[in-house]
C-alpha cells in the first residue's frame, strides 16, 4: 500500500484482511477513543472493587452477627460523658444524643482554639519581624521549637505535667472574680440568662448588620466625594453600645452563680475539665507557631517600596499599616491561615489521647465499641469532618477569586 | 554611638516600648531559664540502676532529670521488644535507608536515578525481607507486634513517603488531567483524604479494612497502619507535586508535544525531572509532618516510639515523680533535633535552587 512503513503486507494474504487490520488499529490509536477506554476501564476497576468490597463486608458482617444500618441511632446510650455543652443523662439519652454533644464539644475546642491561635500567631508572627532583637529571637525560637515537636507530645506535656501537677482542691488557687484552679479543673463563675435575655443577641446581630452597611456606604461616599467616614469608630460605638443599651433596656437580665469552697468540694459555678483545657491550650500553642510563619510570610510578601512610597507621600506608620500594608499582606495570609483553621479542627481529633469527650473519642470510641456498627460510625465521623472542611474550602476559594490579581 | 552600646541601643532599647518588652523579657528569662537548667542538667541523675537512684533523700533533695532511666531503657527506646540477637537486623535496615536517603537528596550526587531505584524499589523489599523475616534463607520471622520505638516511627514515616510519592504523582497527573473521569476522581480522593484528620483514616485502616477483605487475608495491625499513613499521605503529596507541576512553564510542554513525544514519554522525560527537583524542600517537609505524625499510630495499638516512652514510664521499677517527665523531655529532644535538622535541610536546598534558578 503506498505510505504504509510497516511490512505486514506479505504477511496478509488477503488484502480485505489487511484493510481490516488497519482499521482497527487507527481505531485504538485514535485519541478519543483511547481516552474514553482508559475512562472506562479505570470506572470499570473501582466498580469492581467496591463491589468486590462490598460483598466481603457484608458476608463478615452477617458472620459476626453485626446489625447494620442506623438502627443504632435511637438506642439508649448507657454511657456517661464527662462534659457536656447540651442536656445529656446516661439513663435516657441516645447514641444519636451522645453524637450531638461530641459534635458540639469538637466545635467549641476548635472555635476557642482558633480564637486563641491567631491572637498568638500574629502576635508572633509581628514581632519576629520586630526591629528588637530580643524579641524577634525569641519570636523565632517559639515557632521553631513548637513547630518540631508533635502536637502529641506537647498535648500529654501540658495535661501530665503541667495541669495534673495543680494543687489539690482544697489548696486551689483563688483568682480574680471568684475562679478556682485546681487539678480537678477550673472553676467559673456561670452566668444564669434570665428570660428577657434574647434582646441582647438580636441587638448584636442588628448592629453587625448596621456596621456592614456603614462599611459599604462609607466606602461609596469616599469613592464619589473622596471624603471619609470614621467607619471603625463607628462600628466599635455600634457593636458595644446597641447590645449594652438592650441590656439595660432589658433590666440587667443577667445573674452570675459564684462558685464556693464547701466542705468537701466547690459548689456552684461552671467547671471546665482539665481534659479541655489541656487539648485547648495545645492546639492553641501550636497552631498559632504555624500562624506566625504565614503571618510573617505574608508581611514579607508586600514589597518594601509600598511602604517608602507611603512615606513618601507623608503618611505616619501607624496609617501606613492599616492601609498600605495589611490589606496587601491580608491576600496572602488567609489562604495558609484557613488551612491552619482546618488543621486545628482535624487535630482536635486527638482528644482521645487524653479522654476529652470530642466527636472521635465519644462517636469512634465509645459507641463503636459498643454497638460494633464499624463502617456507618467512621464513615459518619469522616462525613461531619469532611463537611467541615468543604464548606471552609468553598468559602476560601470564593474569597480567592474575589481579591486574585487578575493577570492576562 | 558603636559597638555594644550601639548594638544594644539600636536593637534593643529603641524605643520606650521596645526598652519595656526588653526588661520583661530579661525578667522572664531569668525566672524560667535557671530552673530548667537546674532539671535537665544540674540536679539530674546521670547514672544509675533503679528508681532509688532518683528519689529525692537526704542526701539530694532536689532530683532533676532521671537520665539513668533513659541509657537503661535506650535499647528498648530504639528496637522496641525486637529480639536481642536479631538486632543487627534493624541496624542494617537504618544503614541502607540512611545511605539511600543521602544519596538521593546530595543534589550533587553522582547517579541520582539509580539512587531514586535504590531508595524506591530495592530498600522496601529488602527491608521488608531483613525486618520482618524470611525462614527459607535463615532469617527468622519477627512478628510485628514486636516491632516498637524509633524502628517503627523510621518504619512508618518512610513507608508513607515511599509509598506515596508515586502514588501522589499519579494523582497530581490525574487531576491535571483532560479526561473528566479521571479528574474527578483524583479530585475526590484528594479532597476526601486532606479533608478528615489521620486518626480517623486510622480508625478506618484498622477497623473497615478487616471487613473489606476477605476472611483468609487478616492484614496484621502494623500493615493496615502502614496502608492509612500510605493513603494520607499520598494525598498531601499530590498537592505538593501538583504544585511543583504548576511552576513548570507551559512552553516546556508546547516543546515536548512539538518534538513528538507523547504523554508519558513528555511527563517522564521533561515535565517530572523539573518538576520532581523544585519540590525536594517540599517533599522533605512533608517527610517532617509525616515524621510528626507517626506518633497519632498509638490509636491503633503499634508502639512508636511516644508510646514507648509512654509504657516505659509507668514501671515500676523506675517509678518516681521524674521518670515521666524526664522520658517527655528526652522525647522532644530526639524529635526536636530530628526535625529540625530536615527542615534546615528543605531550607538549604530551597535556597540553593532559588539561587540556581536566577542565574
Amino acid at each position: 500500500m503506498p505510505g504504509d512503513a510497516d511490512s505486514a503486507v506479505p504477511f496478509f494474504r488477503n488484502a480485505k484482511l489487511f484493510r481490516a487490520y488497519q482499521a482497527v488499529r487507527g481505531f485504538f490509536r485514535n485519541p478519543d477513543v483511547l481516552r474514553n477506554t482508559y475512562q472506562l476501564c479505570l470506572c470499570a476497576l473501582i466498580a469492581g472493587v467496591a463491589y468486590l468490597a462490598l460483598s466481603n463486608a457484608a458476608e463478615n458482617l452477617s458472620r459476626a452477627k453485626i446489625a447494620t444500618g442506623f438502627g443504632f441511632w435511637n438506642v439508649t446510650a448507657g454511657f456517661d460523658i464527662s462534659e457536656t455543652l447540651i442536656a445529656y443523662s446516661p439513663q435516657t439519652s441516645t447514641y444519636g444524643r451522645a453524637f450531638w454533644v461530641g459534635l458540639l464539644n469538637t466545635l467549641l475546642v476548635s472555635a476557642l482554639g482558633i480564637i486563641f491561635a491567631t491572637i498568638l500567631g500574629f502576635l508572633v508572627g509581628i514581632g519576629r519581624l520586630s526591629r528588637n532583637w530580643l524579641v524577634a529571637r525569641l519570636a523565632g525560637f517559639y515557632v521553631e521549637t513548637i513547630r518540631n515537636v508533635p502536637l502529641l507530645l506537647q498535648l500529654l506535656f501540658w495535661y501530665n505535667a503541667v495541669l495534673k501537677a495543680l494543687p489539690e482542691l482544697r489548696d486551689s488557687h483563688v483568682l480574680f472574680g471568684g475562679v478556682f484552679l485546681s487539678n480537678r479543673g477550673l472553676y467559673l463563675p456561670k452566668p444564669i440568662f434570665e428570660p428577657n435575655f434574647w434582646l441582647v443577641p438580636v441587638a448584636f446581630a442588628f448592629s453587625v448588620v448596621a456596621s456592614v452597611a456603614i462599611g459599604v456606604f462609607a466606602k461609596r461616599r469616599q469613592e464619589r466625594t473622596g471624603q471619609r467616614l470614621p467607619v471603625i469608630a463607628m462600628t466599635i460605638v455600634l457593636v458595644v453600645g446597641l447590645p449594652l443599651l438592650a441590656f439595660a433596656a432589658a433590666g440587667f437580665p443577667l445573674a452570675f452563680d459564684y462558685p464556693h469552697m464547701d466542705r468537701f468540694n466547690i459548689r456552684g459555678g461552671m467547671e471546665r475539665l482539665p481534659e479541655f483545657m489541656a487539648l485547648l491550650f495545645a492546639l492553641a500553642i501550636y497552631t498559632a507557631a504555624f500562624i506566625a510563619e504565614a503571618v510573617r510570610a505574608g508581611i514579607l510578601a508586600v514589597a518594601k517600596g509600598q511602604t517608602e512610597a507611603a512615606y513618601a507621600l507623608g503618611l505616619r506608620p501607624s496609617p501606613t499599616l492599616r492601609l498600605v500594608i495589611i490589606p496587601q499582606a491580608m491576600r496572602v495570609i488567609i489562604p495558609p491561615l484557613t488551612n491552619q483553621y482546618l488543621n486545628l479542627t482535624k487535630n482536635s481529633s486527638l482528644a482521645v489521647a487524653i479522654g476529652y469527650p470530642d466527636l472521635v473519642q465519644i462517636f469512634t470510641g465509645t459507641v463503636l465499641n459498643q454497638t460494633g456498627q464499624a463502617v456507618e460510625i467512621v464513615v459518619l465521623t469522616m462525613a461531619v469532618y469532611l463537611a467541615i472542611s468543604l464548606v471552609t474550602s468553598l468559602a476560601m476559594n470564593w474569597y480567592n477569586a474575589r481579591i486574585a490579581l487578575t493577570e492576562r | 554611638m558603636t559597638g555594644i552600646t550601639g548594638w544594644l541601643r539600636a536593637n534593643l532599647f529603641s524605643s520606650l516600648s521596645n526598652s519595656v518588652l526588653t526588661v520583661l523579657i530579661v525578667i522572664a528569662l531569668v525566672l524560667l531559664i535557671p530552673p530548667l537548667m537546674r532539671f535537665l542538667l544540674i540536679d539530674a541523675v546521670w547514672s544509675g540502676a533503679d528508681r532509688d537512684a532518683c528519689l529525692a533523700s537526704d542526701a539530694r533533695p532536689e532530683v532533676g532529670a532521671c537520665w539513668a532511666f533513659v541509657r537503661e531503657r535506650l535499647a528498648f527506646f530504639i528496637y522496641g521488644s525486637y529480639p536481642i540477637d536479631q538486632r543487627w537486623r534493624v541496624d542494617l535496615f537504618f544503614v541502607m535507608l540512611a545511605i539511600g536517603a543521602a544519596w538521593l537528596l546530595w543534589l550533587e550526587a553522582p547517579r541520582r536515578d539509580l539512587a531514586a531505584a535504590y531508595l524506591f524499589i530495592v530498600v522496601p523489599i529488602a527491608s521488608f525481607v531483613l525486618l520482618y523475616g524470611w525462614p527459607a534463607i535463615g532469617l527468622a520471622q519477627v512478628d510485628t507486634a514486636l516491632w516498637g520505638g524509633v524502628l517503627v516511627t523510621i518504619v512508618v514515616a518512610s513507608i508513607g513517603i515511599v509509598a506515596s510519592l508515586p502514588l501522589g504523582i499519579v494523582l497530581a497527573l490525574g487531576r491535571r488531567s483532560s479526561m473528566p473521569a479521571i479528574k474527578v476522581l483524583s479530585i475526590a480522593f484528594i479532597e476526601f483524604v486532606r479533608g478528615v484528620p489521620l486518626i480517623t483514616v486510622l480508625f478506618m485502616a484498622s477497623v473497615m479494612l478487616p471487613l473489606f477483605v476477605p476472611d483468609s487475608w487478616s492484614p496484621d495491625k502494623l500493615m493496615r497502619a502502614l496502608v492509612a499513613v500510605a493513603i494520607f499521605s499520598a494525598a498531601y503529596m499530590a498537592e505538593v507535586v501538583r504544585a511543583g507541576l504548576q511552576a513548570i512553564p507551559r512552553g516546556q510542554y508546547e516543546a515536548a508535544r512539538a518534538l513528538g513525544l507523547s504523554y508519558w514519554p513528555m511527563m517522564r522525560l521533561v515535565v517530572l525531572p523539573q518538576a520532581l527537583k523544585a519540590t525536594v524542600p517540599n517533599i522533605v517537609n512533608s517527610y517532617v509532618a509525616l515524621f510528626k505524625d507517626t506518633t497519632l499510630v498509638f490509636v491503633v495499638g503499634i508502639f512508636d516510639f511516644l508510646k514507648t516512652i509512654d509504657v516505659a514510664g509507668v514501671d515500676p521499677k523506675w517509678a518516681t515523680p521524674v521518670t515521666s517527665a524526664t522520658g517527655y523531655a528526652f522525647a522532644a529532644i530526639f524529635y526536636l533535633v530530628f526535625c529540625y535538622s530536615m527542615s534546615r535541610y528543605a531550607k538549604d536546598v530551597e535556597r540553593r535552587l532559588d539561587v540556581g534558578a536566577r542565574e
